[in-house]
Parts: C-alpha cells; sequence; structure tokens
C-alpha cells in the first residue's frame, strides 16, 4: 500500500466521535467518517468510537448493515480501536440490554458495576496492566486514564491487557492480535491518551507497511 | 488503583466572553475562553465546565461557537449548559464538542427533562446543576441563575434528579460563590452522602486548604472554581500537589 494512512470512524451518531476525530488530527492523522457497508468494508484502519446505550448502537449498527463489514474487517485483519461502548460492543451481550446480541467476537459478557460505588463510574482513574501491550507501550505506570461509564467488562480472558477497579476489577484495555479496545476515552485523557492513539496508529502504519 | 478527586476550573460566560460575578452579578470580563482552556488543559485541569450564564435564545449560536472553540483546545472532558429546555438544545451543545451538558432551570421547571435526556444521551452525559441557598437550616433550589427560588429543598432535589437520571451533581452553594472564603462543607457533605452519583462542589474555593477540606469534610467527588484559576491566584499544579502531599487522591501526569 502506498500514501499517507487514513482512519475510518465508524459513524452511526456517537457523541464522542468529533474528540476522536479531533485527537488523531492533532497526531496529524487523516480521518473519514464510514457510515455505510461499502464505506466501513473500504478502511484499511477502524476505530468504533462510542458513548451511550449498548442497545441503542447494536441496534444502529444492525439497522445501517454495519454488523457484519465490522466483524469481515475484523477477521481479515484490519487494525481496530473500540472505545468505551465500542469496547462493549465487542462482546456478546450486556446487562444494559439483555435482548441485543453484541458484536460477540470477544468471549463474555458485559455487566453493571456494582452500586456500592459511585456511578456512573466517572473521572480519572488508573489502570493495572496484566500483559505486555502494544497500545500501553510507554505509558508510566500509575498514568491516569479518563473513564465515564456504568456497564464493563469483567473478563475478557487473554486477551486482557490491562483492567481497573471501580467497586469491581475491570477489562480497561484488550488486545487480541488486530484488535484493541478501551473502556477508557483515550481521546479525553490527556497526553498519556494521546500516546494510546499513537501506539494504535504505530501498530497499523507497520502493519500497513508489513 | 483509586478515582482521582477531580479540579475543574470553571468558565462563565455571557455567551462568547468569560465572565464572573460575586455571588451571582456584579459581573465583569475574566478573558477568552478558548485562551483559558488551553491553559487550563495545559496546567492539569481535570475536567472544563463552560456556562452560559446570559442564556438568552439570541446568545445561543454564540455561545455554542464558544463550545467549538473551546473543545477544540481541550485533551480532557468538557461540560456545557446554561438555558438547556429540551432535548434538541442538549443535542445541539453535545454535537458542538461537549461530553456533559448541564440542566437547571428547566428541570426544575419540569423533571421529565432529566429522563428524556439521558434516555437520549446516556447518564453520563446529564448534570444537574443546583443552586443552593441556605434558608434557616437547610437549603434551597435557585433557579434564573440565583434570581428566585423553586421553593424546593436542594437535597430532595438532588435525590429526585438522580433518581429520574442525572448522572452527576453540580452543586453550587450562592452563599459561597465568588467570596472565597472556603466551600460550604455541611452543604456538601449532606449532598455527597445521600448521593449515589458523583458531586462537583461548586462556591468559595479559596486556599488549597479550602479544597482540602471539601474533599475530606466535604466529601465532594470533585471541586470547581472560577477566579481564582482566572485571576493566577491559584496555580493547578501547586494546587494538585499540596492535595497529593496530604493524601488526596489526584491526577499529577498530564
Amino acid at each position: 500500500m502506498s500514501g499517507a494512512m487514513k482512519i475510518s470512524l465508524v459513524e452511526y451518531g456517537a457523541g464522542n466521535l468529533p474528540s476522536v476525530e479531533r485527537a488523531l488530527a492533532r497526531q496529524g492523522i487523516e480521518t473519514e467518517r464510514a457510515a455505510t457497508p461499502d464505506a466501513v468494508a473500504a478502511a484499511s484502519v477502524l476505530v468504533l468510537p462510542g458513548v451511550g446505550h449498548f442497545g441503542q448502537l447494536m441496534r444502529t449498527l444492525s439497522s445501517r448493515s454495519l454488523l457484519a463489514p465490522i466483524r469481515e474487517a475484523i477477521s481479515s485483519g484490519v487494525p481496530m480501536l473500540g472505545i468505551c461502548l465500542g469496547l462493549q460492543a465487542l462482546f456478546a451481550s450486556s446487562a444494559e440490554a439483555p435482548d441485543d446480541t453484541g458484536l460477540d467476537i470477544i468471549p463474555g459478557t458485559v455487566a453493571a458495576l456494582p452500586v456500592t460505588a459511585k456511578l456512573p463510574h466517572m473521572g480519572w482513574n488508573q489502570l493495572r496492566q496484566v500483559r505486555p501491550s502494544a497500545l500501553l507501550e510507554g505509558i508510566p505506570a500509575g498514568a491516569y486514564f479518563y473513564f465515564a461509564h456504568s456497564y464493563a467488562a469483567l473478563d475478557a480472558g487473554e486477551s486482557t491487557v490491562a483492567t481497573c477497579e471501580h467497586g469491581v476489577e475491570f477489562v480497561a484495555a484488550l488486545e487480541r492480535e488486530n484488535l484493541f479496545a478501551v473502556q477508557f476515552h483515550p481521546e479525553k485523557s490527556g497526553d498519556v491518551g494521546a500516546r494510546v492513539l499513537a501506539n494504535f496508529v504505530a501498530y497499523a502504519g507497520a502493519r500497513r507497511s508489513a | 488503583m483509586t478515582l482521582a478527586r477531580r479540579i475543574i476550573p470553571c468558565l462563565d460566560t455571557d455567551g462568547e466572553r468569560v465572565v464572573k460575578g460575586v455571588q451571582f452579578f456584579n459581573l465583569r470580563d475574566a478573558g477568552d475562553p478558548a485562551a483559558l482552556a488551553a491553559r487550563y488543559n495545559r496546567e492539569g485541569a481535570d475536567e472544563l465546565v463552560v456556562l452560559d450564564i446570559a442564556a438568552s435564545r439570541d446568545h445561543r449560536p454564540t455561545f455554542l461557537n464558544t463550545i467549538r472553540r473551546v473543545a477544540a483546545e481541550l485533551a480532557i472532558p468538557l461540560t456545557a449548559g446554561g438555558g438547556v429546555a429540551n432535548v434538541d438544545e442538549g443535542r445541539a451543545i453535545l454535537r458542538s464538542g461537549a461530553d456533559k451538558l448541564t440542566v437547571n432551570t428547566a428541570a426544575l421547571r419540569r423533571p421529565e427533562l432529566l429522563t428524556e435526556l439521558s434516555a437520549e444521551f446516556g447518564a453520563q452525559a446529564v448534570v444537574l446543576a443546583i443552586d443552593a441557598k441556605r434558608v434557616g437550616k437547610s437549603w434551597e433550589a435557585f433557579v434564573r441563575g440565583g434570581r428566585e427560588s423553586s421553593g424546593r429543598d436542594a437535597l430532595e432535589w438532588a435525590i429526585e434528579g438522580t433518581e429520574r437520571g442525572a448522572g452527576e451533581i453540580l452543586l453550587t452553594s450562592m452563599d459561597r460563590d465568588g467570596t472565597r472564603s472556603g466551600f460550604d462543607l455541611e452543604l456538601t457533605a449532606t449532598v455527597s452522602e445521600r448521593m449515589t452519583v458523583p458531586v462537583i462542589a461548586s462556591g468559595g474555593a479559596d486556599t488549597p486548604a479550602t479544597f482540602l477540606d471539601v474533599f475530606t469534610q466535604g466529601k465532594a467527588d470533585a471541586a470547581l472554581a472560577a477566579s481564582i484559576f482566572h485571576d493566577s491566584v491559584q496555580g493547578l499544579g501547586e494546587l494538585k500537589c499540596f492535595l497529593d502531599s496530604q493524601g488526596v487522591p489526584v491526577r499529577l501526569s498530564g
């Protein structure tokens, strides 16, 4: 492949899409919005942003026929980063909307965070890295990332690279081959968030030229 | 792993300029919102709040443009509000670049607004702003920028508001606002202890010790201030270092 890398952001009405665009633009990365099955299928790098309700997200992706091209892109090796609800969408289902099915790419379900802590889990929290990670390369121990959610995946098996805790330990970041996802908002997490995005961009760039 | 206590600078705007008053009145110019936003983003603010205190319909396009200009400067979350009375106005604010929106007067007039906003954007995007003024042994929620009492008890309203879908409470002590006499610890603790959602304390910020007090005795999840930051009376970095030295979990790295 040749030419500058362009990242396609799956457009389904997610509130944080402009913030992700701005955060990538600060790194000199060109982005485009992918709102149709063809646009998702043509993407060389994908980001699935997300803020809001699991059921609403899955129904919107389904009604726009975006589920199949997203699954196909991931299985064919296209680098993809899911953010917040974009992480939760990778699982089979969520307690937030028990009747809706997720992308079911990562086994397991998304649970409600326990009410023993104040909800939403809103603000800056630290990660516990559980294995080496391309996404978290160069992130200092104890760094804070911005979270805003009431549901979380409690287990992603071997894919888990970092956890966080708010009433319960949950998956903060996961990686599986070309698939990456974070429960926090890198686009809102200052310098360390920018580094996470840069790490994803670097992985995607290396993959393209490989 | 601990959730950090947040320090939140607030920009009160008249649409396009930052203004600051004492106990909600006597407004004076305090600078360009985008320039202040860039400074606070750099200095380690955990979040930024931008309020349109004029909140008139004529000002709305100007305010949305201010949100866009401010959001462009930030790599941290942005909350914006002022006069939001329906889902469409909320959407306009979020689409302009805010992550959360505040509602105040309109929610007191029509509490269902909180449910509608929460269903549309998620509870994490809905901040219920309460302007509380002491009346006897309790506090009343005031509306219209502190001009009149709603007649509602502030604590009861906070509880109802979260039940209806607010994901966070921005609790301002009108008695302390702009006075630099310390946060109202009794008000903050009274509300925070009863809340299942985070509480942002506002009004009365002064020395680093006043922030320490509001996190320890006031049990606040976040503290908001305006003039002490705008006037560089208090640096964000020093404030957070002080809190860290006193055992309050804060985010020190950029």
